[in-house]
């Protein structure tokens, strides 16, 4: 027993602090992704609910490929595909060239385009629930279209998304697992190390669980608290 | 009068709005004709890299490892199914120590990857051998594809749990009350009132937990299963071709569209009654 709190101590005898690094690695993918993936699908609903159908088609083109792709081919996809691209761009200029795409970014752009897929169909319900009274108000009154979106139709929309949007956040958290087989040092990696090399592998990969358990356990509080203090200006009635 | 009547027949429907250009037709064209551009492009390179002696070599294994993603995707749902019945009769107990334990087993599957369970199964379990050899599950835990098999069943049977309990769930009190009144028990209850409506709101959920099942299968790769992606990352390192990857994901893709559109011919099949 000794020697297993040896192992999960910090310091040069433990693993700790790797791990603790490998949470940072994770919490900073997952957060790194999150703003890229709630803006493109954001754009990506707002193409689905236009009048214009071709540019509901490219939305939808958009979201049949991205979420039909399991999470891990679509990170080799970009992680081996960026590089071979971009390898065969730069051998043009220069033969001896090469190339090496950072896996933290690779991840981001993966994680990021499937969560932007998901994202774009909870925005796209979220336009459907709100009325279109709401529009013709807001040209009533006066405000050009872009105002309308932004003062009138987002605050309602992020209301009515929020629940959706909390839901695929969980699930991004626990998609960043799977960069560690792109290489990236995260939370799944670390504990894999640390497996490995203590050939205590039930220890360590029982710890990972249970850090992403924590995770998602603070997500959730972090979630109630935006929710309350979005729910503040609902309309009572 | 009957002037007045020929006329209002010949009286044309009004003609067409015009659609103009506007700026978002002009992007909505421009999007998908860089979509079409991508397809073009991607034939072009499938034109350009076909390699005969590749499709000859690979082609088979990426059949076999088709099947393998579809054996493993059918038995753990199947497994699951049948695990997810006690789960989910356990989060509906109103005995607090059982709906306790299910809670656990549900908020623990949900919550953590499923990349990390299959590590703590397959690698984790190692650290038993002693204790497994005792009892002779050795064998069946050495395995990759019986790991996979389980953390799978394990997984799926937590989500399954949740999306039987919420369609319970959304059978109205009444239902069971009124087949109370009629001498009903519980359990024809059940199968007889309560379950051919509940499976009706389940059946768009199941579908997309099958989806998410087949998507995640990918990752049974990792821990050296042979499964579709796991041929795939043997075809890549061996031939450094990128189009391994990308015939894979036509696979993929293929798969989940079929999937996705058989999910909702039955559902719009088993809706018919409720349509006016």
């Amino acid at each position: 027993m000794q020697s297993m709190l040896t192992l999960i101590s910090w310091g040069p005898d433990g693993w700790l602090d790797d791990i603790a690094y490998g949470v940072f690695i994770t919490i900073s993918l997952a957060a790194a992704t999150l703003p890229i993936g709630l803006a493109i699908g954001f754009f990506v609903a707002l193409a689905k609910q236009s009048d214009e159908p071709s540019l509901r088609l490219a939305g939808n083109i958009y979201t049949t490929i991205f979420r039909g792709l399991p999470e891990l081919l679509t990170l080799f996809l970009v992680y081996y595909g960026v590089q071979i691209g971009l390898q065969s761009l730069v051998q043009l200029a220069d033969p001896t060239a090469t190339i090496e795409v950072n896996s933290f970014v690779s991840g981001m752009v993966a994680l990021g385009v499937v969560f932007s897929s998901y994202a774009s169909e909870v925005f796209l319900s979220a336009f459907r629930a709100i009325p279109h009274g709401q529009y013709e108000g807001g040209h009533a009154i006066g405000l050009t279209s872009f105002q309308t979106m932004r003062l009138v139709v987002l605050p309602q929309l992020v209301r009515i998304a929020l629940p959706g949007l909390a839901n695929l956040w969980l699930i991004l958290l626990k998609d960043t697992a799977l960069v560690s087989a792109i290489g990236l040092s995260d939370i799944l990696r670390q504990t894999g190390i640390a497996a490995r090399v203590t050939r205590e592998p039930f220890l360590f990969f029982g710890l990972a669980c249970l850090i992403y358990l924590v995770l998602a356990i603070i997500s959730s509080f972090g979630i109630n608290a935006v929710e309350r203090s979005v729910s503040r200006s609902e309309v009572k009635r | 009068m009957t002037v007045a009547a020929s006329q209002a027949a010949a009286v044309e429907p009004p003609p067409p709005i015009a659609r103009n250009w506007t700026r978002t037709r002009i992007a909505g064209h421009v999007l998908v004709g860089l979509w079409i551009l991508l397809g073009v492009l991607l034939a072009v390179y499938l034109v350009t890299a076909w390699n005969p002696e590749l499709f000859r070599r690979y082609a088979p294994t990426y059949a076999s490892g088709l099947g393998v993603t579809m054996t493993l995707v059918v038995i753990s749902t199947l497994l699951g199914a049948l695990l997810s019945i006690p789960v989910a009769a356990g989060r509906m107990s109103r005995n607090p120590v059982i709906g306790g334990i299910a809670y656990g087993y549900v908020y623990f599957f949900r919550g953590t990857p499923l990349l990390a369970q299959t590590f703590l199964i397959y690698y984790g379990l190692g650290s038993f051998r002693p204790q497994l050899d005792a009892i002779g599950l050795w064998t069946f835990f050495r395995e990759a594809w019986y790991c996979a098999v389980l953390a799978f069943t394990l997984n799926t049977a937590a989500y399954q749990a949740e999306i039987l309990r919420g369609a319970i769930e959304s059978v109205g009190k009444g239902q069971w009350e009124g087949a109370a009144s009629l001498g009903l028990t519980k359990w024809q209850t059940l199968r007889k009132v309560i379950l051919p409506q509940a499976l009706i709101v389940a059946l768009r959920p199941y579908g997309n937990e099958l989806i998410l099942m087949i998507k995640g299968s990918a990752i049974v790769a990792i821990i050296t299963v042979y499964d579709l992606m796991g041929v795939t990352r043997l075809a890549f390192s061996r031939s450094f071709d990128f189009q391994t990857y990308v015939w894979a994901a036509l696979l993929y893709l293929v798969l989940v569209e079929t999937l996705r559109h058989a999910t909702e011919w039955i559902e719009r099949r088993i809706t018919r009654h409720l349509k006016r």
